[in-house]
């Protein structure tokens, strides 16, 4: 790990105001990405800002009828929270979905949003990456990544985003909200905050450096059954291959893109009538990879409908 | 300067920003039993408690636990009587070469507490339900941590009999 200089931010403004100040510098929450890329020295900051004991880590009702939940709280308060479990179920799954009990209890839903990705040739400091390092190449397009974009990647990058947690919030509409040191507050739908890849795989997001998650808001949950499913090469505690979530009449994919992917051919399908696997057919028309890799996803997102439709898998 | 209570004992330390909790009570205050596997959160070898909840030491900074209370292998027991965890852990043979052990009896000792909170995990059949401690429970609650000589059906066994011995 390269040195760098730590320092624990005393509350909000100061941490922004360390972030404006500090080119290059990175907020630290529960660390269980950024500190494991450090470790690979993937990621290099000169300064570490610990934001992890700001008191941003309350659930809390809104005004709509929806939930508040600060970035800083964990990934196990999350998923333990009865009001989550009962109105969000296919966010608590998502949640419960990822990495190990001990990754989820420091993991924070900030720190989920800002994690980068998991494709091997990323995480492999001696392979081309344009993510990592611009202009290197990517190794992935030709390589054995078994997670390579369906949707939105470019001639740069087939990575995708290992969240499962985002899949879930892009299904329910979530907002995440952030300040920058300027007291500029500005509300990105979770669906969007990443950026796709196109001439420039290296910034994974929109937020400008000194910009901090807050919280994510929750709008009531649509009407409707839910459902989350996660394919992966064993039954726990590894990233997905694909993954689904299903609220009501919107469907999320997630492992097939730099962001939580909305099929929104989907749902216009189901929308105008048409079986699961007429709608999930819908979506991976438009998908570009391996047709066994579509081929996997069509059939994961129709049973999730039929499962959301009928409450029985298949 | 950076205080810390380990196993009741407290601790000021001026260490190195890089040096993660493992490496922090391993190197410096010679506590040997968390165990470093990968050293990428992906073994569970190295988990310990911090204020009562299991973390991966080694994808933590020393400099982050500035006034917390962890709790590792070495401070569960009460003098000579074992932890009701350890003491399972060896009724059931739950271990070959050891590596692991330490971090898993740590980690069981953490799901016995999330249990009782009523935490649920991905093999929850009702999140609106309680949660009955089960199996596949256990077998997920555990899956982060991985066990090379794969004694799991014995570590299994341990944590059912520990389970059984605190409800």
């Amino acid at each position: 790990m390269k040195p760098f200089a730590f320092e624990r931010a005393r509350d909000v403004d100061h941490a922004l105001s360390l972030a404006a100040s500090s080119p290059g510098a990175r907020f630290l929450a529960g660390g269980t990405n950024i500190l494991d890329l450090m470790k690979l020295e993937i990621e290099q900051p000169p300064r570490l800002i610990d934001v992890g004991r700001l008191p941003l880590a309350e659930i809390s009702e809104t005004a709509s009828g929806g939930l508040r939940i600060g970035a800083l709280a964990t990934n196990t308060a999350v998923a333990s929270d009865p009001r989550v479990r009962r109105r969000y179920p296919a966010l608590a799954r998502a949640i419960l979905a990822g990495g190990s009990v001990q990754l989820r209890n420091k993991a924070s839903v900030g720190g989920n949003l800002m994690q980068r990705t998991r494709c091997p040739y990323f995480m492999d400091a001696a392979k081309p990456c344009n993510k990592r390092l611009p202009g290197s190449g990517c190794s992935a397009m030709e390589g054995l990544s078994s997670t390579l974009a369906l949707f939105g990647a470019s001639e740069m990058c087939v990575a995708v985003s290992p969240s499962d947690m985002s899949v879930a919030l892009a299904a329910f509409d979530a907002v995440a909200e952030t300040v920058r040191a300027d007291g500029s507050v500005q509300r990105r739908p979770v669906e969007t905050l990443h950026r796709l890849p196109g001439e420039a795989p290296q910034v994974d997001t929109d937020l400008a450096p000194d910009e901090l998650i807050l919280a994510v808001e929750l709008p009531p949950p649509p009407p409707g059954r839910q459902v989350w499913r996660k394919v992966r090469a064993r039954a726990s505690y590894t990233g997905a291959i694909a993954s689904v979530a299903v609220a009501g009449d919107r469907v999320a994919l997630g492992a097939v893109a730099a962001r939580p992917w909305r099929a929104r051919f989907t749902e216009a399908a189901l929308a105008d009538g048409a079986s699961p696997a007429e709608a999930a057919g819908a979506e991976l028309a438009h998908a570009d990879g391996p047709e066994s890799r579509k081929s996997l996803v069509r059939r994961l997102a129709a049973d999730a409908i039929r499962e959301a439709k009928e409450g029985a898998a298949s | 300067m950076t205080t810390i209570r380990v196993n009741g004992v407290d601790h000021a330390v001026d260490v190195d920003p890089r040096t993660s909790l493992l490496d922090l009570l391993r190197e410096r205050l010679d506590l040997k039993g968390t165990k470093k596997g990968c050293d990428h959160g992906q073994c569970g070898a190295c988990t310990v408690l911090v204020n009562g909840v299991r973390i991966n030491a080694c994808l933590s900074l020393a400099v982050m636990h500035d006034g917390d209370e962890v709790l590792t292998v070495e401070g569960l027991a009460s003098g000579e009587v074992l932890h009701p965890v350890q003491q399972a852990f060896l009724t059931e043979d739950a271990f070959q070469c050891g590596y692991c052990t330490p971090g898993q009896i740590c980690s069981a000792v953490g799901l016995l507490a999330e249990v009782a909170a009523g935490q649920p995990s991905e093999a929850t059949a009702d999140l609106d339900g309680p949660v009955t401690l089960t199996d596949a429970e256990i077998r997920e609650r555990m899956s982060g941590n991985i066990c090379r000589c794969s004694a799991y059906p014995q570590i299994l066994a341990a944590v059912r009999r520990a389970a059984g011995a605190a409800a």
